[in-house]
């Protein structure tokens, strides 16, 4: 399933997209580890397959958490999305 | 009743109940509960088929509304809530349904649903409900894809039908026929805001509009609002309505004709209501969770 998360902010709305069908069969769980805000967890979706989720108290706050990652300057990859192997990752920036 | 006190939001409950299937000899009974924010549906399998369903207005409090739900659905039949094996709960209230063994969104619900009810060859849905209003892409399993959801307004959804309703006086029953007893379609009132199209409606009375061309402006504003969220999602054949706008003419051919695409209809004399497909779905997640719990334990005791 493809999973949006969203927010808006002063310069535009943006979206972070899970592709969940990529996580199944994902033991590197190297979205968890790198999202320096904590934001990502897996957990068992409606199917009943282990997937990865925004936790429900961070999907308010995307808007803060996500903008220290927000590439500007050198700064130019997302850690999030640079982590996941399957490719399940991406950002609408 | 004075036409002043006359409710003419109110929707007809319906309920269901086959003598086909004998449920004391079924094996298992599963129940999808659906407590939305202004319906509330119960459905009952008896050994993994159809059995009853009950579909009444969502109260104040959830758990009443989904124990209410059940009750209408077990009415007359003998069946009590220790004959069930396995409850999912879902929609907004689904946390709150008291007996419920596990809740389950209502997106994968309706989608499993909708799949049952019209067939694996669905693939777009659109869950038009009280307060909001979904579009769903699913595969032919009735797996969820993707999906997208209008921000959280009634505008577009069955609680702004039931405020024109009342607004122009019109049984909500009624507006789908007579939404099309005009001599020309009208433009569409405002789309954004049920509390703007409400007082459009009635400014456009005052300029001497006939209450059918009101009622038709405001289903077209609905399928507008409803088509273009459809748009960003895209729509892929069969296309399938659920809610209880589905039961509305008025908006669903209105959406038929800005999409191009015809919806799938329920065969003739088909006791299904598309009110209800969240509940069915929750029904159909509860026997297959109900199974491979059984399963999982048969291989544990098989393992001692």
């Amino acid at each position: 399933m493809i999973a949006n998360y969203g927010y808006r902010d002063g310069s535009g709305e943006y979206y972070i997209t899970i592709d969940t069908d990529r996580c199944i069969g994902c033991e590197g769980r190297w979205c968890v580890a790198a999202c320096p805000q904590g934001l990502f967890a897996i957990e068992m979706d409606d199917y009943d397959d282990e997937v990865a989720m925004i936790v429900v108290p961070g999907r308010k706050l995307l808007k803060e958490k996500c903008s220290e990652c927000k590439p500007a300057g050198e700064r130019t990859f997302l850690p999030c999305t640079s982590a996941c192997l399957p490719g399940a990752l991406s950002h609408s920036w | 009743m004075t036409e002043q006190a006359r409710e003419f939001w109110r929707w007809s409950e319906t309920a269901y109940q086959t003598d086909d299937v004998d449920w004391r000899s079924a094996g298992s009974i599963t129940v999808g509960i659906d407590v939305g924010s202004v319906s509330s549906q119960a459905v009952i399998l008896a050994g993994g088929k159809l059995y009853s369903f009950y579909s009444t207005r969502t109260g104040s409090n959830s758990p009443d509304s989904a124990k209410k739900a059940l009750s209408g659905a077990m009415d007359g039949t003998g069946m009590s809530t220790d004959d069930v094996s396995y409850v999912v709960g879902t929609g907004y209230g689904r946390v709150n349904v008291p007996f419920a063994n596990r809740a389950i969104t209502e997106i994968a619900c309706h989608a499993r649903g909708a799949n049952f009810m019209a067939g694996p060859t669905v693939r777009t849905i659109l869950d038009m409900g009280g307060q909001d209003c979904k579009v769903i892409r699913c595969d032919d399993k009735g797996k969820v894809q993707n999906f997208i959801m209008n921000d959280k307004c009634a505008a577009g959804t069955g609680r702004g039908m039931e405020v024109i309703a009342d607004t122009l006086g019109v049984p909500i029953e009624d507006i789908g026929r007579r939404s099309f007893e005009i001599d020309s379609e009208p433009e569409p009132v405002s789309n954004v805001c049920t509390v703007f199209a409400k007082s459009e409606a009635t400014a456009l009375l005052k300029a001497g509009w006939s209450v059918n061309r009101v009622l038709a402006a405001y289903c077209a504003a609905m399928a507008e609002r409803v088509s273009s969220l459809i748009d960003r999602i895209g729509i892929e054949r069969d296309f399938f309505i659920t809610g209880g706008i589905a039961k509305n003419a008025g908006v669903v051919r209105r959406i038929e004709r800005i999409t191009g695409v015809e919806a799938l209809k329920l065969p003739e004399g088909s006791n299904l209501d598309p009110q209800v497909a969240g509940a069915l779905g929750a029904a159909l997640f509860a026997h297959a969770l109900l199974k491979k719990e059984q399963k999982e334990r048969a291989a544990a005791g098989a393992d001692l």
